[in-house]
């Protein structure tokens, strides 16, 4: 091996290290800290049933105690959307924030405002509402929607529903000493990765809007480059970028377009190659551990959901007579086996084409995150949250290859899952213009 | 709870027997037709995506279940 190699060999094992040190430091001192207070009883009264709710976790006060590490909660944090990104230690990238609650207005201001300082925890409310784990939650009590108050500190208590079984964790801010229930975080996917409906409308830049912008200003600078170099080469043989570009866009083009739509491709190229560079260029940015990437935008459901629902909007506008003949009154078949069996379940297919289509994608990508999280929660687990010192070494010497590991097949999927995306859209589409073969 | 998570499992063991068929299948044809090979190799993906969808419904299914309970 020459010098060239070992420094290759340095320079790689010197970023992984850095990539999971990243991944580490953002929560290494999660376990420590989650403080709670002592409230009084009348916190769930208010709760309307109230003898089937049985306290199981009573938070006690603000001091520090030791809480278990727990991976379950830390990687679905990680690969959930938050309203200010996590740089390094207490150092957090602000973001704009526009809230609209319908009884008391607007606010628009950014994460700063909140002053957040350990764990993305603001030490201060506006206008009702605060800032826990980077996220931006509402005060229910309508006595704290005005005005800046200083939080002391935030608090979590778990109720079990005993009438469903179930478990419920609410979460309180503590002003001057006294609780103040929160309202669940606004999310659009439904609640599916926790928080719910909510009383107030969250329109901020938050991290995953923001990667999605970056990405399109790293795609559009990309793209008038490779365009520009293209057109005063005309005739020349393509060269650095334009070589890269050029490969990806030809076989779109090629083995995506023209052998599942036909001669009709050249209209449905635009969508197709947005489609596959945006998806591919965010799953990349998705990979990086550290400050401009690390936001799981392909893993939420709600980008996939309008990714599908574009595709779903695309194949059904171009279809023609054939397409809508063969999905609801195809010729040949007995008409008692159309009215009950195929045409119901053809127009099933209809949606559930764009349905797997979206679903596929956000698992893939958030399955990949949380696999990866949980590798690098073995450092914790083993170490016993920092205890035992031992015991992090060992969890080290695990998760540094496994996190490797997988990162690396990863880069696989991100690029497969982008193709995928594309080559089904494509699918759908030649399905819907094909035109009737006659025999 | 637990049987969510069984049908999550049985999910996993449905696509897996359909993706190692469709692997299996295409390194057959490979094989055998050594010149059709990106053609096999483009379809063996759509096809294995397809047969991942099913699966992926039923554990979106589970967690909903789960969820709702």
């Amino acid at each position: 091996m020459n010098a060239k190699v070992y420094t290759k060999v340095f320079f790689y094992l010197i970023f992984s290290g850095l990539t999971t040190v990243a991944l580490a430091q953002s929560h290494g001192d999660h376990h420590h800290g989650e403080e709670g207070t002592e409230h009084t009883h009348g916190v769930s009264d208010s709760l309307p049933v109230v003898d089937t709710l049985v306290h199981i976790d009573h938070r006690a006060s603000c001091e520090e105690h030791h809480e278990e590490f727990n991976a379950g909660d830390n990687a679905v944090h990680h690969i959930s959307d938050a309203n200010a990104i996590h740089v390094v230690g207490d150092f957090y990238f602000h973001l704009p924030c526009i809230l609209y609650a319908p009884s008391n207005g607007w606010t628009i201001g950014t994460t700063a405002a909140f002053h957040p300082h350990h764990h993305g925890n603001g030490e201060n409310t506006l206008n009702g509402y605060v800032l826990n784990h980077g996220a931006v939650y509402r005060i229910k009590d309508a006595s704290m929607a005005t005005g800046v108050h200083n939080v002391t500190c935030f608090t979590k208590e778990t109720l079990l529903d005993t009438v469903k079984n179930k478990q419920i964790e609410l979460k309180y801010a503590v002003i001057d000493g006294k609780p103040y229930e929160l309202e669940a975080k606004t999310t659009y996917d439904g609640g599916l990765l926790g928080g719910g409906v909510t009383g107030f409308y969250d329109f901020s830049i938050t991290r995953n809007v923001f990667t999605m912008l970056l990405t399109c200003l790293i795609l559009g600078f990309l793209f008038i480059t490779v365009a520009k170099a293209a057109r005063n080469g005309r005739g020349k043989a393509p060269k650095g970028l334009q070589n890269m570009v050029e490969v990806l866009i030809t076989f779109i083009r090629d083995d995506v377009a023209k052998p599942n739509i036909g001669h009709k491709y050249e209209k449905y190229m635009p969508y197709l190659l947005s489609a596959f560079f945006f998806v591919l260029g965010l799953n990349l940015i998705g990979q990086i551990p550290f400050f401009p990437g690390s936001a799981n935008v392909t893993g939420n459901i709600s980008v996939t959901i309008i990714l599908a629902v574009l595709t779903f909007l695309i194949s059904t506008f171009s279809a023609n007579k054939h397409f809508w003949e063969h999905t609801l009154w195809m010729p040949g078949v007995p008409t008692v086996l159309k009215v009950l069996i195929l045409t119901p379940i053809e127009i099933l297919g209809l949606f559930l084409k764009p349905f797997t289509l979206l679903l596929r994608l956000f698992a893939n990508i958030t399955a990949g995150h949380i696999v990866i999280l949980s590798f690098v929660s073995l450092i914790f687990i083993l170490g016993h949250s920092g205890e035992s010192t031992g015991g992090g070494i060992a969890g080290i010497l695990a998760s540094v290859p496994l996190t490797l590991f997988m990162m690396t097949l990863e880069l696989l999927v991100a690029f497969l899952q982008a193709f995928i995306f594309v080559m089904l859209s494509a699918t759908y589409i030649g399905a819907a213009v094909e035109e009737p073969h006659h025999h | 709870m637990s049987f969510t998570v069984l049908g999550a499992g049985l999910a996993v063991i449905g696509a897996g027997l359909g993706i190692g068929q469709i692997g299996g299948k295409a390194m057959e044809a490979i094989a055998r037709q050594p010149e059709a090979q990106g053609d096999i190799r483009s379809n063996m993906i759509l096809t294995a995506a397809l047969i991942e969808g099913a699966a992926l419904v039923c554990m979106v299914l589970a967690f909903f279940v789960k969820a709702a309970n």
